[in-house]
């Protein structure tokens, strides 16, 4: 598609100063001792994240991804309009527990980030540390047509195109949005890929790490956390 | 071993068996339970089998943070907790098997071996650097703490009653006729001991710590993988080793696994059931409530012995 | 309403209003007498309540245009008052007049509006801070000289393969492949007639 008006240019020149917290600084301690400190650097460990190679045996691997696929827990983040759509998963009519999908409020124990919907640059920061504190192996569900080429927000400012820029997709599920049969459809297929063993989002995302930060920190021009959030 | 005059190595691999066999019971009844819920609300239900699967899901994830010595060391204290707990109670009077490692004076253990896990919890989840761990922790600690008052205050009651420490012996004073339970000879202690057995099962009206719609979840905040794998051990086995002591002590005990099972079950679901249709309480409702109604009730159960 | 414009018109300059509903009503009033407009509106007609503070981007003329929503819920009546700024290109030049201290809620209209569309509102609280927007290094976006689609054109990559077609005439191809198109059928209608 052409651009409409190709006069408009975006200022690439200007960068976004790191907040005055998070500079490196010298304090002084109530005792009156000097010490530096970095913000970025002290709280957090930004190592970069390791391929975690499969289990030794393939018997094993494989029963291990029986029970990854059946026992997915969702990170109860709702992006944008789709979370709308989850809801009615947890009530009487469509009832996901019942094939071992769970919602848990903390990214730490959960293993399926579920984006749904549009996703803008501020909520792509909060998605990003989400998914790395996540334990692996992890998979994302892109929903909606939104996640996939931008949807109905094809010529928005603020927010992203295609998700798997960012973040390793393991399964689109089209639509806008998708009603949640789709989504439960979309729950199925997801399990048919783990158990084929091809649910190795995390691994793809720690061999393209580098890439991946680059797309990221294009759209994101206030970086202001560790490359890696563990 | 002379200082452990009722211990034999023999001992061990029916106390194992004894864990093994209450660690899958568990598993089933949580299992039961939630799925008796989903059905209440309409639902169909997770399936029977669904915490074995979580486990092993736990397990076998490939990535694990740690965030220091306590921190690996807080599910494992409170996997302690129950398995202590479970040890050193007779699971089945009068069965040579599943007598495990009671003496004259478990009672004092129990009642201690029930707080424990908790306690070691606040050392982890404080060691995590999460502000919700540390927030559910305090919350959790002054919670529990009230709820044990009535339950400690209605054991002194029947320890006065029956003359002794050793719960073998409760047991025994209560064999005989359904009359001979202290359910019926101590109405008062046993009221008393329920509203702390209501109070620390974590379901609601008192699961505001560990609930995912409050700062979520709680003290298990940064908890994943294994050592969620261990906590999750204990969720299903501290439930049944509690309700084990309950049964010993106020319910009669059981003489075989039929009557452990059913025994447990009946005292589980009461639990559940008044989660069901109470709404939940906030931390200073709850201790309010315990302030109020169990421990008059522990009071006077010590007054009428 | 129309009582209450005629009160005012003697005392203010007020512009031709355009009476859009039985309850609603614009009319457009000179910067300089907004705030005694507004505070005697809150305090003597019982209009204490400021529903939204917004703006529009007039660029071919020059200004911009800030409308200010108050409503009286007693009265159940909403009054639209329009201020026309002249425009600056400069993001953050054209200034407007802070009413924080009428309705404490306008700090964050005037906030929103220094960040979309670079409208500058001296002494209203925290109005140079982030408030929707974080990082943003280009122009205002709400101004009409931004261009939407070419920013996210050269800052989001696209998927290939995206088109357009019309909804009815993609189905009808679909779905009954021998029906006559539409133009074609008005055609033949014509054609018999004749």
């Amino acid at each position: 598609m052409k651009d409409v008006d190709d006069k408009f240019r975006k200022d690439t020149e200007k960068q976004v100063p790191l907040r005055e917290e998070l500079k490196p600084r010298k304090v002084t301690t109530p005792d009156g001792q000097e010490i530096d400190i970095d913000p970025l650097r002290d709280y957090f460990c930004d190592a970069k994240p390791k391929v975690h190679p499969k289990a030794y045996s393939k018997i094993v691997e494989d029963f291990y991804n029986w029970a990854r696929s059946n026992s997915l827990w969702i990170l109860g983040f709702g992006t944008g309009c789709g979370a709308i759509e989850m809801r009615p998963l947890m009530t009487p009519r469509f009832d996901a527990y019942r094939y071992g999908i769970q919602w848990r409020p903390t990214p730490r124990q959960a293993n399926l980030l579920v984006i749904s919907g549009y996703l803008s640059v501020k909520t792509l920061k909060r998605a990003i540390r989400a998914y790395e504190q996540m334990p692996s192996p992890k998979y994302v569900m892109g929903l909606g047509s939104c996640t996939i080429n931008g949807g109905m927000y094809w010529d928005s400012y603020n927010t992203i195109k295609r998700l798997d820029d960012y973040l390793p997709v393991d399964m689109y599920v089209a639509g806008c949005m998708p009603r949640p049969e789709a989504l439960l459809h979309g729950f199925m297929e997801l399990k048919r890929v783990i158990r084929e063993g091809k649910g190795e989002g995390a691994n793809t995302y720690a061999e393209n790490f580098d890439q991946y930060k680059v797309n990221q920190k294009a759209v994101i021009k206030d970086w202001d956390m560790p490359d890696y959030n563990w | 071993m002379s200082s452990f005059p009722n211990f034999a190595w023999g001992q061990v691999p029916l106390a194992l068996l004894t864990l093994f066999i209450v660690i899958n019971y568990g598993m089933i009844m949580t299992a039961l339970v939630r799925k008796i819920g989903a059905r209440v609300g309409g639902r169909y239900g997770i399936p029977i089998w669904q915490n074995y699967i979580d486990l092993l899901k736990n397990i076998a994830l490939r990535s694990k943070i740690s965030h220091g010595v306590m921190y690996y060391l807080a599910p494992v204290f409170r996997l302690t907790g129950g398995v202590g707990l479970l040890l050193f109670v007779p699971t089945i009077y009068g069965s040579d098997w599943h007598q495990n490692f009671s003496y004259a004076g478990d009672l004092i253990l129990a009642l201690y071996f029930v707080f424990f896990g908790t306690l070691g919890m606040a050392l982890g989840a404080g060691e995590s650097g999460h502000p919700h761990s540390a927030i559910g922790v305090s919350r959790g600690l002054s919670q529990v703490t009230m709820a044990e008052l009535p339950l400690a205050l209605g054991v002194y009651a029947i320890s006065l009653q029956y003359q002794t420490l050793d719960i073998t012996q409760i047991v025994a004073a209560q064999q005989g006729s359904i009359f001979n339970w202290t359910l019926f000879t101590n109405p008062l202690a046993t009221i008393a001991a329920m509203f702390a057995f209501v109070g620390t099962m974590m379901r609601s009206p008192f699961d505001v710590v560990i609930a995912p719609q409050e700062i979520p979840i709680g003290p298990p905040t940064e908890y994943h993988s294994s050592y969620l794998a261990l906590m999750q051990t204990n969720r299903v086995l501290f439930p049944v080793a509690k309700t084990v002591i309950y049964m010993n002590l106020f319910f009669g005990g059981a003489t075989n696994w039929a009557e452990f099972a059913i025994k447990v079950f009946v005292l589980y679901m009461l639990t559940a059931v008044i989660g069901v249709v109470h709404p939940r309480f906030r931390v200073e409702q709850s201790i309010r409530f315990f302030l109020k109604w169990g421990l008059p009730v522990g009071v006077l159960a010590i007054l009428t012995v | 309403m129309r009582e209450l414009l005629y009160r005012l018109k003697d005392r203010y300059h007020l512009g031709t209003p355009t009476f859009q509903r039985d309850d609603l009503t614009f009319v457009t009033v000179k910067r300089d007498e907004l705030r005694a407009i507004l505070t005697e509106l809150r305090d003597v007609e019982g209009f204490t309540h400021l529903t939204f503070l917004t703006a529009v981007d007039w660029i071919e003329e020059g200004l911009f245009q800030l409308t200010y929503m108050i409503n009286n819920r007693e009265a159940n009546q909403s009054l639209g008052l329009r201020v026309m700024l002249t425009r600056e290109d400069e993001p953050g030049a054209t200034t407007g007049d802070t009413i924080h201290d009428l309705w404490p809620t306008a700090a964050t209209y005037q906030r929103e509006l220094n960040e979309m569309f670079g409208i500058n509102f001296p002494g209203s609280p925290r109005v140079d801070e982030e408030f929707i927007l974080e990082g943003w290094t280009d122009l205002p976006p709400y101004r009409r000289d931004f261009d939407t689609l070419a920013y996210s054109q050269q800052t989001y990559r696209e998927r290939p393969g995206r088109g357009r077609s019309d909804p009815k005439a993609h189905m009808q191809e679909t779905l009954y492949p021998d029906y006559p198109k539409p133009r074609e059928a008005a055609h033949a209608h014509k054609e018999e007639a004749k």
